[in-house]
């Protein structure tokens, strides 16, 4: 008896130490493969919207190369002196003796990749914005309408229907999207097919069932005698649903929310067929862009280098992101929690 | 003393939605003004329904069927009314104010104190700060739990021992001035210090308010009540004046049940 007891408490408390090891692992490997981009480009990365882009940059002549030059080429004139001078800023922060493969010795134009995130960091807090302010009212009301409205008949139907919607793969949304519904979002809204809108929209669409069905049990757990008093003293149903379920649902449901958050922000598959994966800063909310998850899908195959670690960066960004969210989230609206 | 009837139950009879038979059948049972009634019965015998089809809450739940008449004297009109022709919204919560009632087990709502007991008067259109104040305040003082709360309004409600919460679930009906107030085992989830607590409340209450209270406690109801109903398998044995059912029943199983021979 005892000895089970052991056991089990041992057991509980590996498997709850398990998951904050994998945690910590996770944050410290994304962030010393993200380490080389970290220490080149700094927070400035996360305001860059280069991507990939090949820029040059002349670095300065050694006192040996001037002098060979000097002796072998005549024509050279002062002009070239003169933007040797100017780039020479630039040098400073990007250059180092270490990527000195990139320099070609004989024009001394030192060619170099830069990137930065900024395009699939907007574009995944807008893509994530849209689906939130999209699912949240409707995944309210549905799970209003089954914990409380619905007749008995429907119940069941809609909610089984429900959770079957929350349990198709993604992909299968993005196809969907795709195919049927990005030509609606066109015709209704303009732009291009693959968007901003389309992929927050779809996305959206997607964590719907799944918020609602979390935010309907956690209604449910509203204990019956609870709204009965609230009718009992005269409360209409609406104002139960405000006043009583909401509240004592309350945790439940930013739970659901959250989930739902972080859910959209990790998206790939049906955001990688809808947004249509241009580095470009959304114009407008119907022009095509990039998110954090579909670089990292589109590029890992084949990156290297700097480019590498820069898909690291993004992935440390997403993660650090999605913690504090989380983690904001838990503090604001349940505190003072019992 | 002259009787003066406040409800008059009627040839009521009720059946759940989907149930077999019905859990009460040929209900007549007069309520008195300003007088406790006590229901008592073994257990599953219908005093909760009873009581629940008294201001209608089972009308949340769709297909429940009933006959009969439940009257209820309109005090303005000097008139009966039967509440089962209530249709319209309105009309529920018009009569839910007017007959209030109390679970077995604290509702506090999710919220603090002061909302609690304003609640039912926020609902009712009262926005005046003032009027609230002083309202929350006397139906605290009313429930005998102003002393205990008076520096805490602000806070949860849920933070109360059960006594307390059970108080202030009164306090929040006594608010709505109501005219009865069912009580549906308001003690048998509470300690003896908390149960005396509400139980002078009650008596108190009756002073102002006519009351029905199910009790599984034989000593509560002879101690407590004016009148007493003994059910048993959904059907009205015996009522009588409380000293009457306890002294000297006139049905066997009354008497049997209040001697505990079963139950
Ligand atoms: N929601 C319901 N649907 C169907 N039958 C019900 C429902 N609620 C109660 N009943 C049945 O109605 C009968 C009376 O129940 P009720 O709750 O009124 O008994 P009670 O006298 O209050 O019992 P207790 O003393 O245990 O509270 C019981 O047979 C019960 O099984
Ligand atoms: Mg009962």
């Amino acid at each position: 008896m005892l000895n089970k007891e052991f056991i089990f408490k041992k057991v509980a408390f590996s498997s709850a130490t398990l998951i904050l090891i994998v945690l910590t692992s996770i944050f410290i490997m994304l962030f010393i493969s993200a380490k080389p981009a970290i220490e080149k480009y700094g927070l400035h990365f996360l305001v860059d919207s280069n991507w990939n882009k090949t820029i040059e940059t002349k670095i300065p002549l050694t006192q040996a190369q001037i002098l060979a030059k000097k002796t072998k080429t005549q024509s050279s004139d002062n002009s070239d002196m003169n933007d040797d001078n100017l780039f020479a800023d630039d040098t400073l922060v990007l250059g180092d003796d270490a990527s000195g493969d990139n320099v070609d010795v004989s024009t001394n134009i030192k060619t170099d990749t830069i990137f930065g995130g900024y395009v699939p960091i907007v574009g995944t807090i807008l893509s994530t914005l849209i689906a939130m302010a999209f699912s949240i009212p409707i995944a309210m009301g549905i799970a209003v309408f089954l914990a409380e409205i619905a007749p008995d008949f429907l119940i069941k139907p809609v909610g089984m229907a429900i959770e079957l919607l929350a349990a198709i793969p993604s992909i299968i949304y993005g196809m969907w999207g795709l195919f049927y519904f990005a030509p609606i979002v066109q015709n209704i809204f303009g732009g291009s097919q693959m968007s901003l809108l389309t992929a927050g929209l779809v996305l959206g669409i997607m964590i719907l069932p799944f918020m609602a069905a979390i935010t309907r049990d956690a209604m449910n757990t509203t204990p019956d005698v609870l709204k009965e008093s609230a009718y009992a003293m005269g409360a209409t149903k609406f104002e139960v649903v405000k006043d009583i379920i909401f509240p004592y649902a309350k945790v439940g449901i930013i739970g659901s929310v959250i989930l739902s958050l972080g859910r959209a922000l990790g998206e790939t598959m049906a955001v990688a067929f809808l947004i249509g994966s241009v580095f470009k800063v959304p114009g407008s909310l119907t022009s095509p862009t990039i998110s954090i998850p579909v670089v990292l899908a589109n590029n890992f195959g084949e990156a290297s280098g700097d480019m590498m670690s820069s898909l690291f960066y993004l992935a440390f960004v997403l993660f650090v992101f999605s913690f504090i969210i989380i983690g904001s989230a838990k503090f604001y609206f349940l505190r003072g929690r019992r | 003393m002259a009787k003066e009837l406040i409800m008059d139950i009627k040839d009521f009879s009720f059946k759940y939605a989907g149930a077999p038979k019905p859990s009460l059948e040929n209900i007549n049972m007069p309520v008195y003004k300003n007088k406790i009634t006590a229901m008592i019965g073994p257990s599953g015998c219908g005093k909760s329904t009873l009581l629940r089809s008294i201001n209608r809450i089972h009308d949340l739940y769709p297909n429940n069927e009933y006959t009969g008449k439940i009257n209820l004297l309109n005090i303005q009109s000097d008139e009966f009314e039967n509440i089962l022709d209530i249709k319209k919204e309105n009309d529920f919560i018009r009569l839910r104010q007017r007959v209030g009632m109390i679970f077995q087990k604290p509702t506090p709502f999710p919220m603090s104190i002061y909302d609690n007991v304003a609640y039912g008067l926020r609902l009712d259109g009262v926005k005046d700060k003032k009027v609230l104040d002083e309202k929350v305040e006397t139906a605290l003082r009313g429930a005998a739990i102003w002393d205990e709360c008076k520096d805490r309004l602000k806070e949860s409600a849920m933070g109360m021992s059960g006594g307390q919460q059970q108080r202030l679930c009164i306090a929040r009906a006594v608010a709505l001035k109501p005219e009865v107030i069912l009580f549906d085992e308001p003690t048998s989830a509470l300690d003896p210090i908390s149960t005396k607590a509400i139980e002078e409340l009650i008596s108190e209450l009756k002073k102002d308010i006519s009351i029905v209270i199910v009790t599984h406690n034989m000593q509560q109801a002879s101690r407590l009540s004016d009148y007493t109903a003994f059910m048993y398998i959904g059907e009205l044995i015996e009522y009588n004046k409380t000293d009457k059912i306890f002294l000297n029943p006139k049905e066997k199983l009354t008497e049997d049940y209040i001697t505990g021979r079963f139950g």
